[in-house]
């Protein structure tokens, strides 16, 4: 609690605030990093030729860009006391409607424009129903699901729309890399850069977190809440825009079935990553390091040749195993 | 060697086609066999000439991918080219309950056939009993009922035969090799007929001692999941001789993921016959050089079964008097020679 208040307070002593900010991180980010680094070594010691290769670690970085970048835009919403389910189907009608709408005839910036548009029009959608309409953000965005989804469905008539606009498929390809790093993978590290400083370092931020730790508190403080609840849904619809945009580069297509379950990676990813669920506190570069553990995982799993049945256990146990470590290493480091 | 392999397929095909109704693809062939050649009883065969009117009903499960829509589109298709059939033709659902409805809203409206491809063909069977004993004849498509006694004819793919026969093609193109290895790209583990197509590709291999499966990863019949395992794949498995991937859908994104890569280096199978994929074995430039099928157009094969059904005919070109209990389509490999002759039945 001592974060909240310590982020409430304006700026008499935002050094202070920063300070304590940063070592109530640590402890638990630095717990998620425990997890990765020992995912990184039984990566590296069953198969060292193969994961710890550049390609590998290219691989993994750019498979997990799509879900983090849907996870950013969820960790601001869980932060204000939110849910958004609705991402995966958002992710999908923006994919389908992009790839639709403005394939053959606008190419590149008709594609990015349309998925980023349509992604903020379906969270400008859920964010009036919540914030305006007083629904509950669970039945709202639940709705958004279902009809998102339909709605994509009926774009696409259930056909894969392949895209040949070469300009959008060649920021896949490894001639797009900068630096050896794909653009996928840029956008990634942006998205996020921005996500950690608006959350950390401004107003809009500081709101969020007053929101999501006491509505009403946030209210008689001056805060609009109404009003940044639309923000942040509207965000999040963003980011899911901008994730559309990168699945279409990475499948080369946009399928009704896009984003499927990505709700529930990017909720899993945000609340291993520390986020508070009830809301009230976040954490950008644990909702980051929470996709990488997955998509770690996941790579690990494919290298050795593990079946799905096997996977899933697995994923699972990890999931638990990486939740108990944390809330360990929290309470000690809050003792 | 391969050539003739596959040219076998092809008559394979050709014959099955020929002997049960089974090309809409070629359905501009004037049909002689059954005008001219009547069942040995003299009972006549379907044709295409009007008949005693027909009303089927179809209930199928949502169309949310590329097959499914191929197969209702198929199923109209058909029905329009008969003037003497209307098709009743419900909104599609994969919950088992809605499904069950539709069918006995069907079957309330007194139709003469039903064609049924169940969301889940265990789940439905009940409601398959129920339409017999309400005396209408079920045609189940696809996916199968779990008694004989809840239809009267089933006609459908068949995945242990996709499996075989991408086998086969692969075993084939490897077989002068030494110590070849493929990898597999399969559907969503989860189905019965996952299982099936890779039962029927290992039972192939084993006619290859040089051919060693060394990975084998599952992936969920979408674009996105076939780019992500494939990727993975690819890492994991820096070099091997075939791929064989189980749906032309995830197919997409597994191409996708190889030419990410920039790997040239083997040759791919891939199943079902989308039409994305048909284009690249045409075109011949990528890895891409077979699919094997699981024809869509057996939806219209179902239609043209429930119009004989219901006008009390055989099937032409067989001496049967009536239709046959069950049909199991063909898994016709497809490559750059026969794709001409495939690609009017591929779907987007």
């Amino acid at each position: 609690m001592t974060l909240s208040t310590a982020k409430n307070t304006k700026a008499p002593v935002r050094e202070g605030g920063r300070l304590t900010l940063g070592l109530r991180a640590d402890a638990r980010t630095l717990s998620l990093l425990g997890v990765l680094a020992v995912l990184v070594a039984v990566g590296g010691l069953t198969k060292p030729d193969e994961f710890l290769s550049t390609s590998n670690l290219q691989l993994v970085l750019t498979q997990a860009s799509v879900i983090g970048v849907v996870t950013v835009g969820m960790t601001f919403v869980i932060t204000s006391g939110g849910i958004d389910l609705s991402v995966g189907a958002i992710v999908a009608l923006a994919s389908v409607w992009a790839t639709t709408l403005a394939t053959q005839e606008y190419g590149f910036a008709g594609i990015l424009f349309t998925a980023v548009v349509v992604g903020l029009g379906c969270g400008l959608v859920n964010g009036l129903l919540i914030a305006y309409g007083g629904m509950v953000p669970f039945i709202a965005t639940l709705a958004m699901l279902a009809s998102a989804r339909g709605l994509a469905l009926q774009i696409t008539d259930g056909r894969t729309q392949i895209v040949t606009v070469e300009s959008v498929l060649d920021l896949g390809i490894p001639d797009a890399y900068v630096l050896g790093i794909p653009p996928l993978v840029l956008v990634f590290a942006a998205v996020t850069v921005a996500g950690w400083l608006i959350l950390n370092r401004t107003t809009f931020g500081r709101r969020t977190v007053a929101v999501g730790g006491n509505a009403e508190a946030a209210r008689l403080a001056g805060i609009d809440v109404r009003r940044q609840r639309l923000y942040l849904y509207l965000l999040s619809g963003l980011c899911c825009g901008i994730a559309a945009f990168l699945l279409i580069i990475l499948s080369g297509s946009g399928q009704n079935t896009n984003g499927n379950l990505y709700e529930l990676d990017a909720i899993a990813a945000a609340i291993i990553g520390g986020t508070l669920l009830t809301g009230g506190r976040g954490t950008i570069a644990g909702s980051v390091l929470g996709v990488l553990v997955f998509t770690t995982i996941t790579d690990i799993f494919a290298l050795n040749n593990l079946q799905s049945d096997v996977q899933q256990i697995a994923k699972g146990a990890i999931i638990v195993a990486a939740v108990l470590v944390q809330r360990r290493t929290a309470r000690t480091g809050e003792a | 060697m391969p050539q003739t392999s596959r040219r076998g397929l092809l008559f394979g095909t050709a014959a099955v086609s020929a002997g049960a109704l089974l090309t809409a693809c070629t359905s501009n062939e004037p049909r002689n066999a059954g005008n001219t050649a009547p069942a040995a009883s003299g009972v006549p065969a379907a044709d295409d000439k009007p008949g005693t009117p027909v009303t089927i009903g179809f209930a199928g499960p949502q169309a949310d991918h590329g097959w499914l829509n191929a197969i209702n589109q198929n199923a109209k298709d058909r029905a329009k080219k008969y003037s003497d059939v209307t098709l009743e033709i419900t909104e599609g659902s994969n919950d088992t309950a809605i499904q069950i409805g539709q069918i006995q809203t069907l079957i309330n409206k007194k139709v003469d056939v039903l064609v049924i491809l169940p969301a889940d063909g265990k789940a439905l069977t009940q409601v398959g009993l129920q339409a017999m004993k309400a005396g209408i004849p079920v045609i189940n498509l696809d996916r199968i009922f779990a008694s004989p006694q809840a239809y009267r004819c089933w006609i459908g793919g068949d995945n242990y035969g996709m499996g075989l026969n991408a086998g086969r093609y692969i075993g084939e193109k490897l077989k002068d090799k030494p110590d070849a290895t493929v990898i597999e790209l399969a559907g969503m583990d989860s189905l019965e007929l996952t299982k099936q197509r890779t039962q029927g590709f290992d039972d192939a291999l084993k006619n290859y001692p040089n051919i060693r499966k060394t990975a084998r990863q599952a992936a969920d019949f979408t674009v996105e999941s076939g780019q992500a395992k494939m990727a993975q794949l690819l890492q994991a498995q820096p070099k091997f001789d075939a791929l064989w991937n189980h749906d032309d859908d995830q197919g997409v994104g597994a191409l996708r993921a190889i030419a990410q890569a920039g790997r040239k280096d083997f040759l791919m199978v891939g199943g079902a016959g989308a039409k994305s994929a048909m284009d690249a074995i045409k075109a011949d430039t990528g890895v891409l050089k077979a699919t094997v099928l699981y024809p869509p157009t057996m939806a219209a094969s179902a239609i043209d079964l429930a119009r004989a059904l219901g006008q009390k005919k055989g099937v032409g070109g067989m001496s049967e008097l009536e239709i046959p209990a069950s049909i199991t389509l063909y898994s016709a490999v497809v490559t750059k020679d026969n794709v001409d002759e495939y690609l009017p039945t591929g779907f987007s």
